[in-house]
């Protein structure tokens, strides 16, 4: 117990799940921007944007997350030396940081765009048919009546993808970025006889993150289900 | 799929020509990009750092080990992933409470716990406890980690695909006199696995990518090897990139796999085909998702 | 406890071809003589631990495993009995280096592994085989670095687990530290302009300073400023084992192998050690 005491002194588990929460939520952010953009592409008259989604949406969810926080750390960061955030006073594990947030983020706009595709696949023909026959065009009927809709219907699918994102976000430790997974390392390393409490402590922690988002997506999709 | 034709209707000539001018707006726009990246790399992606790529021994000595790594450990993780998946499906679907709310538990947790998390504990307990040790515990972290969680996850599937066929079969089953167990085992199982034929494909390309975990736990998978091959000539891009390739070509080809398996299986049965989307939850055809 | 016994034959043999050695002028090969006591041919091969991307010390080129730790080690197993097909060499990376011998995951380590206090409250050291010093690696034109003192508001790169990056976080907190899974990433984020200076034992880094890719772009700046003493790494408890090692690094140091090995690799790279070289291989195993 003393033991136990004095690694919760010597690691800051709060900080490393501060950390976690940070990089979901940014990298949620992230995700639906780019998951948006790249679903509304896919779905586009213009046969060369509906290509590239499509090619993106493949590579990225053929790719693993590791490589690609590599490539954002080590490419990105480091060889082209393209810092996102303004130095000083970001240091370079700031710099990091963010890196892990866009690969978290790319990685996830090809769930996030597939869960969008399935939600327009749920709106009705009719309802696509309906706004054309009022004489609006693609980006109108996407806007005012197409995509409304599709959120509602993608609410489950994104909710699942939101909790893989907080689940994936350990990924981002293989970047040097200190996260919970990170720590958890580090702590069974030199905490070798408390490996047991060590692993229960983390897994608690993303049961409390996980656990509530899931019933809440559970709640919402079905608030917001659309009545057919 | 259908939705896509109707969201807009065909082109008139000053639309086509719009879309023109706007597909070559996007071309360019994504090749400028691609030419960014490409000058601020240049110097990562002369000759000299593809190279070594036309030694065999880069090949032998790194990519083939890393790969062979890759895909054994992927394989092992699959057959054990279906083993617990079955037995924790079977577990959910039981008439027992206990085994059923015991076999919830598990499910959920598995599923609410980071892959790398477990695969980290189960990496250093084999180590502490002296049970293995070398590659040999690495593997079996990667194995742990990735089984626990796609176990998991092949058990919601087993469940989702038992539940989706139609009331008639277990009536059916009950009515020629099987019992409960029986009617699960000899029809309703049959018939829920092969639905989950296709998702259980595309499952494997989670499970090959979630390899590369192994990184974290000194699995000597492709990514290591790469950065081992990079160590020795400083070409970190390249040997990442034609590492990437290798991953997008394989699960490519099981993807493409997965679609067959789909097609074929809808011309011969009635019902659902599975999906699982890739946080674990399980989809019923085109319509609403299930909840997770 | 077939391996303990296996061990301490390995430990008599050694300290048998070392007196031979003494005596006699010509070296005994090894194998020819310890083979008499006939089952003391150990069962599997040994296990060392090295690394496998630091050039001069320990590196991976294909198939083959060149540099100064390597020669050592190649030596040492010898000593003990396992010619050059008995012996696996597993990659260790720094972090790892304690975890992979209390796990027994391997016999012994040579690994550009220093001895320090809290390690051996962990495993055992044999040694020292090498006296090395902590130093910058900086850019070929950077001046503005000559010492420790001068990184104040400077990036600083090292790997997690390491002792000089331990040194640094306690000694220099004004320095911004990153901390990368192995040096060939920070050599890589030195030349990006990534950060400023790269630092660890001399010897390292004047083996990154000559790999012909980066040849010409870096420079030690050559004011080592602590003493790191490399040891070989054998489990707690395993004593014999580790006095044999201690035995064969005695008789590398005295029958010239081991200057023949610094010269054939970090020596290349025009690195000349300091006079602490050769050092008294004095440790106690405990």
């Amino acid at each position: 117990m003393e033991r136990l005491m004095q690694m919760l002194s010597d690691y800051n588990v709060l900080a490393a799940f501060w950390t976690t929460i940070q990089l979901t939520v940014y990298g949620a952010i992230g995700a639906l921007v780019l998951g948006t953009i790249v679903a509304v592409m896919r779905v586009s008259p213009v046969a060369v944007f509906s290509r590239a989604a499509a090619l993106w949406t493949n590579v990225i969810l053929y790719t693993p997350l590791t490589l690609i926080a590599f490539f954002f750390a080590f490419g990105v960061l480091i060889k082209m030396n393209i810092r996102l955030l303004p130095e000083p006073p970001a240091t370079l594990l700031d710099q990091h940081f963010a890196m892990g947030v866009v690969a978290i983020a790319v990685y996830h706009s090809s769930l996030v765009a597939e869960a969008l595709r399935s939600g327009i696949n749920t709106v009705p023909l009719g309802q696509a048919e309906a706004a054309r026959a009022l004489g609006l065009g693609f980006g109108q009927s996407l806007r005012e009546v197409i995509l409304p809709q599709a959120f509602r219907g993608a609410i489950a699918p994104l909710g699942s993808t939101l909790i893989a994102l907080c689940k994936n976000t350990t990924v981002v430790a293989t970047i040097s970025v200190t996260e919970a997974a990170a720590l958890m390392k580090s702590m069974i390393e030199f905490y070798s006889d408390l490996i047991v409490p060590i692993f229960v402590i983390m897994v608690t922690g993303f049961v409390i993150l996980t656990l509530p988002l899931g019933m809440f997506f559970t709640w919402w999709s079905k608030r917001a289900a659309v009545l057919r | 799929m259908s939705a896509q034709n109707l969201l807009f209707d065909l082109p008139g000539p000053r639309a086509r020509a719009r879309h023109r001018v706007l597909a070559v707006v996007g071309v360019l726009l994504i090749a400028a990009l691609v030419a960014g990246a490409v000058y601020l790399l240049r110097n990562e992606l002369r000759w000299a750092m593809w190279r070594p790529f036309i030694d065999p021994v880069t090949w032998t000595a790194y990519l083939l080990p890393g790969l062979q790594a890759t895909l054994t450990a992927a394989a092992i993780s699959v057959v054990t992933s279906l083993v617990v998946g079955l037995l924790l499906g079977v577990g959910r679907l039981a008439a027992q409470p206990v085994v059923r709310a015991a076999s919830g538990v598990l499910v959920e947790f598995f599923r609410a716990v980071p892959v790398l998390m477990m695969m980290v504990f189960a990496y250093y307990a084999f180590i502490y406890s002296g049970v293995l040790r070398g590659q040999a515990a690495s593997l079996a972290g990667v194995v742990v980690g990735l089984t626990l969680y796609n176990g998991a996850v092949i058990a919601e599937l087993v469940r989702s695909g038992v539940h989706a066929l139609p009331k008639g079969q277990t009536e059916a089953g009950l009515a020629v006199g099987l019992t409960p167990g029986q009617t699960l085992r000899s029809i309703l199982l049959p018939q829920a696995i092969r639905a989950m034929l296709p998702a259980l494909v595309s499952q494997l390309i989670v499970v090959l990518k979630d390899t590369a975990l192994g990184y974290l736990i000194v699995y000597a998978e492709l990514l290591q090897r790469s950065q081992n091959l990079a160590a020795n000539y400083g070409n970190i891009i390249v040997a990442f990139f034609v590492a990437g390739v290798i991953f997008v070509l394989i699960n490519w080809a099981l993807a493409t796999l997965a679609h067959r398996l789909e097609a074929w299986l809808s011309t011969r049965q009635a019902g659902h085909v599975l999906h699982v989307a890739e946080g674990g939850a399980v989809l019923t055809g085109d319509e609403t998702p299930a909840v997770r | 406890m077939t391996r303990s016994t296996t061990w301490a034959l390995a430990a008599s043999a050694a300290a048998f071809a070392l007196t031979l050695s003494a005596c006699g002028g010509s070296a005994a090969a090894p194998g020819t003589d310890t083979t008499a006591g006939g089952d003391a041919a150990p069962s599997g091969p040994i296990r060392i631990g090295i690394k496998y991307d630091q050039p001069g010390l320990g590196l991976q080129e294909g198939t083959n495993f060149t540099g100064f730790d390597v020669e050592v080690a190649t030596y040492v197993a010898g000593e003990l009995g396992y010619p050059e097909d008995q012996i696996e060499f597993i990659q260790a990376p720094s972090p790892q280096r304690e975890t992979m011998l209390e796990g027994d995951q391997v016999d012994l380590i040579f690994a550009t592994y220093s001895i320090t206090d809290t390690r051996k409250e962990r495993i055992s050291f044999a040694g020292p085989y090498f006296i090395a010093g902590q130093d910058l690696l900086v850019r070929a034109d950077d001046t503005s670095i000559t010492g420790p003192e001068t990184l104040t508001g400077k990036r600083l790169c090292s790997v997690a687990g390491s002792t000089p990056a331990e040194n640094v976080k306690k000694e220099h907190p004004d320095v911004e530290l990153i901390e990368y899974d192995t040096y060939s990433l920070c050599v890589s984020a030195l030349d990006s302009g990534a950060v400023d200076a790269l630092t660890t034992d001399n010897v390292i880094l004047a083996g990154y300073a000559a790999q012909p890719q980066w040849e010409g772009k870096f420079r030690v700046v050559g004011n080592p400023f602590s003493t790191e003493r490399y040891g070989v790494g054998v489990p707690k408890g395993e004593t014999e084992r580790c006095e044999a090692v201690n035995a064969a690094l005695e008789k590398m140091i005295e029958d010239g192998a081991w200057q023949t090995a610094l010269d054939e690799t970090v020596g290349r790279s025009g690195f000349e050690p300091d006079d602490r070289n050769p050092p008294s291989v004095d440790e106690d195993c405990a």
